[in-house]
Formats: structure tokens, C-alpha cells, sequence
């Protein structure tokens, strides 16, 4: 009952934040960080769930994210499909080449895991790069802007509540699966997967089933991203991109979907703020994580929460 | 009627015969205890019946159905469930959810209402988290229901895992020593929960090296001896079989 409680509070207490934030954004420049930053933090909070939550790990999610982008900007581009559809049917691709990809990829363990996805992550890329006759190669292509039903969002404002309303949806689909006997089965594997088989979980299943949510949660930022930004490189397919994902999740705090969304607005936001540092801003960039890694490890939220709760008792 | 029949059961590590050629039958309703030296492929037999290893031979049939070789999360579906030696705790869940986890065959696991949470999904948990309590308390664990798994005593996490294992409202129980490393107190206190899982029409097959547990809860008594059957009866019979005291028991001191 408690964390029902707290989950509830949470998502509003979010929703607080993401309505008022409009009244501290004074350019456009500001509203373009904050759609990157809800975007980067639908991809974490559907990644958290397979990374921290089921205790899995993907180092190809850009991969994900970059097709759904492709699918986007190839379909509504070249064949003129109408933009909502071409989200929706690029959805829907990205989620059966994960589900066939789910099933021998999620047999390995650890390390193993790792190595696969990262080769499936730059495979995607390098399809991407190659492909110039659909994709324009590393030169790009340009993305038609998004238009539902004859409405057209008019620059950064419109943009940042479309997001805005993604993110809160997201947040709210992930903090529901936690605490659902799915969210249980697939804690439980993280714990123990002996144990959970004994107890009738279909681990693999759960894994594959997992691993789709957050592919395909991945596809959606990306189509979202294509449209927004109206041109497309191959660059957020890139390896580099899919570590910066996994970054996110393991700063916020791994097992925890408001660390997640932490995770990526200080990502997000930690490069510019820096820049007013120029040649040193690679090297405080690294120090903070590594400081944050040393000194608080399960991650920021986790670790504040655990804080506040020891002072509170 | 026999619930669990094994016949020719072997299991075989390379060259290694760790369950060598062995037949039994457990009774339903009964306690079925498996005692031996350290090795003689106590664990392996319940790795086999519980399918975390499939036989090199040999067939497992439960209720009259032949389950050899079947997964882990099959098994447990046909009633079958177990609680591991070295433990096996969801340790990065509450001991609550721990024994929820346990009801998993029994929840309406489908992915669409769960990320919904649809009124029937919340209903369910209700009723699970409030099932889960009781069965927390049935086992002695009613101090514990709001404790974290990984901040349990050990003698906690074994009542922990009976719990969860009874959850999936099994009718073969698997205990794996349940009494190891704990005081005679709480071995008592096993002793008593084991008799009442019992009388509450859950066979159970135990393996265990203390002595006085075994002979307190055992209605049949197998001895293994290097994967193979060295004896099987009652307690008294076993307690008085040569072939045992010399390869297990030992003689009382008296008669030194």
C-alpha cells in the first residue's frame, strides 16, 4: 500500500515538474535540451527496465533507436505514408527483429550478453551507413515534418508537450509493470533465475518479452527524434550512443525508473553546462561520473533515497 | 498410490556415475527422506526430479505422468516445488515479494493488463500480497513481513524459501537440508513445520544431515551411498541396518 503510495506520488510529483519547467525556458536552445533530454529518458526508463530491473544488458539500444528513427524518415520521405503510421509500423518492425533476435542473443550470460548486442548494434549501424540508397549513407536524409490529421506541431513549445506526454505515459507503463506479478517474474530472475524456474517462471520468455518492451519503447523516441529534428545521420545509431544510454541508467541508478529519467537529464544537460569550460570540459565531465560511481554506487537516486530514509528513521 | 515413481534413474558427469541406476517410489502424503555421506548424490537426485539436470536414463513419472527431463517452470506447474541448499533468495526484493513470486502459476501474468494495471491485475496482487502474509506466518515468518530479503538472518531465508516453494501450492515439496547451520532450537522448529506441512497433505522429499530431524519427521528413509541405493525402510529399520552404520551412521560410542 505504501509504495503504491509513493509510486503515485512520484509520477506527480514528475508531472509538476515537466509543467511548470516551460516557465524557466527562455529560448528555443533551452526547449531543444529539454525535448533531447525527455527523449533520451523514454529510451533509459524502457532500457531500465531490462537492465536493472530483469537483470539483463544491451549495449545496442541506439541500434533500436536509429531504425525506428530510419523507418520514420524512410517511409514518410520516400513513399509518403502518413507520419503517425510510419511510427507505428516502424514500432512494430523494430519489436519482431527483437523478438527474433530475443530468443538465441538472451540465452548468453554476462559478458557474453554484452559482446551480442554490441555486435547487433553495430551491425544495425552499419547497415545504416551502407544502405545509401534507402538511408543517404553517412551524408544523411532529410525527415518531412510530422502532421497528424492536418495538424503540424509549430516549433520547440508544441514539440516539448508531445514529449513531455511520452515521457509521463512511459514512466507511468514502467512503474506499473515493477509492481505486477510480470514486474515480480522478471525481478525474480534478476535474483535468482534457478529459483525463479522453480517457481513456474519462463525466464527466457521473460527476458525476450523484456527485451521488445524496450526496443521497441526505443523505436517510438526515435521516430519521435527524426520528425522533430528534420534530418538524419547514421550517428545515433552509433555504438557511442548505445554506451551513453547504458550511462544514464547505471548514474541514475539501476532498478529505479526516476533514476533513470535523473540519468538522463544530468547526461543530457552535464555537456552543455560544461561548455562554459571549453578545453576542460571532457575531463570534469568524466570526473563527475567517476565521483559519483566512487561515492554513490547503486547510482543517484537509489542512493539519496537510502540516504533521506536512514535520516528519516 | 505412489505420487512420485522413480525407475532407473542415472545421472552420469563424465565418467562420474552421480546417480547410478536407482528406483523408489514416495507415497502420497508422506515424508520421504534421502540421507548419505557428503557425495553420495543426494543433490543431483533432487536436481533430476526437480529437471534442473536432465537423466543420462531412467524415467521420473509423477501423478502417472511421465515428467523426465521436463524444465525447471514445466514441473512446477505439474505441482512440484523445491528449496535449495546453497540459498536461492530473490535478494534484491522484499521478503513479501519473495513469497509473491511463489504464486506466479497462479497470477494472470499476461503483459497488456499488467502494464495497464488494469482493476483485475490490482485485485490479484491484492489477494496474493495478503495470501503471501499468511503464508509467512505459517511458516514462523510474521516478524518479517516488511523486511527486506537481503536484510534476513539465515535461519529466516530457509523459513523464507519454504515459504515461497509452498506458494506455488505444490503437492511435492523438495527440501534441500533445511536444518543446515541452524541451532537445535530452530531445528525444533523445523522439525514441527515439516509435520505440519505434512498433515496438511503436501508429500515431501527431504534431505538432511541432522540426525534427529530425519528420525522425527520420516515416515520412508533412502540411503544413498555413491549413487546407489544402500538401504530403504522406516526409520527403526534404517537406524539398525549394518550396511549403514558402517557407511553413515556409525556405531554409538557404547559399543566401540
Amino acid at each position: 500500500m505504501k509504495f503504491w503510495r509513493a509510486r503515485r506520488a512520484g509520477l506527480l510529483f514528475m508531472a509538476i515538474i515537466v509543467i511548470v519547467l516551460p516557465l524557466f525556458l527562455q529560448n528555443s536552445f533551452h526547449y531543444d535540451i529539454a525535448i533531447l533530454i525527455g527523449l533520451n529518458a523514454i529510451v533509459c526508463v524502457g532500457l531500465n527496465l531490462l537492465i536493472g530491473y530483469a537483470g539483463q544488458i544491451s549495449l545496442g539500444h541506439a541500434g533500436f533507436f536509429a531504425l525506428g528513427a530510419y523507418f520514420s524518415a524512410i517511409l514518410t520521405d520516400s513513399y509518403e505514408w502518413p507520419p503517425l503510421l510510419a511510427l507505428l509500423t516502424g514500432a512494430v518492425a523494430v519489436g519482431m527483429l527483437a523478438l527474433i533476435i530475443a530468443r538465441p542473443i538472451l540465452r548468453l550470460k554476462g559478458h557474453y550478453l554484452a559482446m551480442g548486442t554490441l555486435g547487433m548494434g553495430i551491425i544495425i549501424s552499419i547497415v545504416l551507413n551502407q544502405e545509401v540508397d534507402y538511408t543517404g549513407g553517412p551524408d544523411g536524409m532529410p525527415v518531412p515534418s510530422f502532421t497528424l490529421l492536418g495538424w503540424e506541431p509549430g516549433g520547440n513549445f508544441a514539440w516539448y508537450w508531445i514529449v513531455a506526454v511520452m515521457l509521463l505515459v512511459s514512466v507511468w507503463l514502467a512503474l506499473n509493470i515493477i509492481d505486477s506479478p510480470v514486474g515480480r517474474a522478471l525481478r525474480s530472475l534478476h535474483g535468482s533465475e534457478l529459483a525463479a524456474q522453480t517457481m513456474g517462471v519462463d525466464t527466457l520468455r521473460y527476458k525476450a518479452m523484456i527485451f521488445v518492451v524496450s526496443a521497441v519503447m526505443a523505436s517510438i523516441a526515435g521516430s519521435t527524434f527524426a520528425h522533430y529534428a528534420g534530418f538524419l545521420t547514421p550517428v545515433e545509431g552509433d555504438f557511442i550512443r548505445s554506451i551513453e544510454f547504458v550511462t544514464m541508467v547505471v548514474l541514475g541508478g539501476m532498478a529505479s525508473t526516476f533514476g533513470a529519467v535523473i540519468g538522463a537529464v544530468i547526461l543530457t544537460l552535464l555537456p552543455q553546462l560544461l561548455a562554459a569550460f571549453h578545453d576542460y570540459e571532457m575531463m570534469l565531465h568524466g570526473a563527475v561520473l567517476v565521483g559519483i560511481m566512487i561515492f554513490m554506487r547503486k547510482g543517484l537516486v537509489p542512493s539519496i533515497s537510502s540516504w533521506f530514509a536512514r535520516r528519516l528513521k | 498410490m505412489s505420487l512420485l515413481k522413480v525407475e532407473n534413474l542415472a545421472k552420469n558427469f563424465g565418467g562420474v556415475k552421480a546417480v547410478n541406476v536407482l528406483s523408489f517410489e514416495v507415497e502420497a502424503g508422506s515424508v520421504f527422506s534421502i540421507i548419505g555421506p557428503n557425495g553420495a548424490g543426494k543433490t543431483t537426485l533432487f536436481n533430476l526430479i526437480t529437471g534442473i539436470y536432465a537423466p543420462t536414463n531412467g524415467t521420473v513419472t509423477f501423478d502417472n505422468q511421465n515428467v523426465t527431463g521436463l524444465a525447471s517452470h514445466v514441473l512446477a506447474r505439474h505441482g512440484i516445488s523445491r528449496s535449495f541448499q546453497n540459498l536461492q533468495i530473490f535478494d534484491n526484493m522484499t521478503a513479501l515479494e519473495n513469497v509473491m513470486v511463489g504464486q506466479h502459476l497462479h497470477m494472470d501474468t499476461r503483459f497488456l493488463p499488467s502494464f495497464l494495471r488494469l482493476p483485475g491485475v490490482v485485485k490479484g496482487d491484492a489477494r496474493c500480497r495478503k495470501h503471501a502474509i499468511h503464508l509467512m506466518e505459517y511458516v514462523g515468518l510474521g516478524d518479517y513481513v516488511r523486511a527486506e530479503a537481503d536484510a534476513m538472518p539465515y535461519g529466516a531465508l530457509k523459513r523464507l524459501e519454504i515459504a515461497r516453494a509452498l506458494a506455488s501450492k505444490p503437492r511435492l515439496l523438495l527440501l534441500d537440508e533445511p536444518a543446515a547451520g541452524l541451532n537445535p532450537a530452530e531445528t525444533k522448529a523445523i522439525n514441527n513445520l515439516i509435520l505440519r506441512i505434512a498433515a496438511d497433505g503436501i508429500s515431501i522429499v527431504l534431505v538432511e544431515h541432522d540426525m534427529h530431524l530425519i528420525w522425527g519427521v520420516s515416515d520412508q528413509v533412502l540411503v544413498l551411498d555413491h549413487g546407489s541405493m544402500l538401504a530403504i525402510g522406516d526409520s527403526n529399520e534404517i537406524r539398525n541396518n549394518k550396511a549403514v552404520i558402517a557407511a553413515y551412521l556409525g556405531q554409538p560410542v557404547g559399543e566401540l
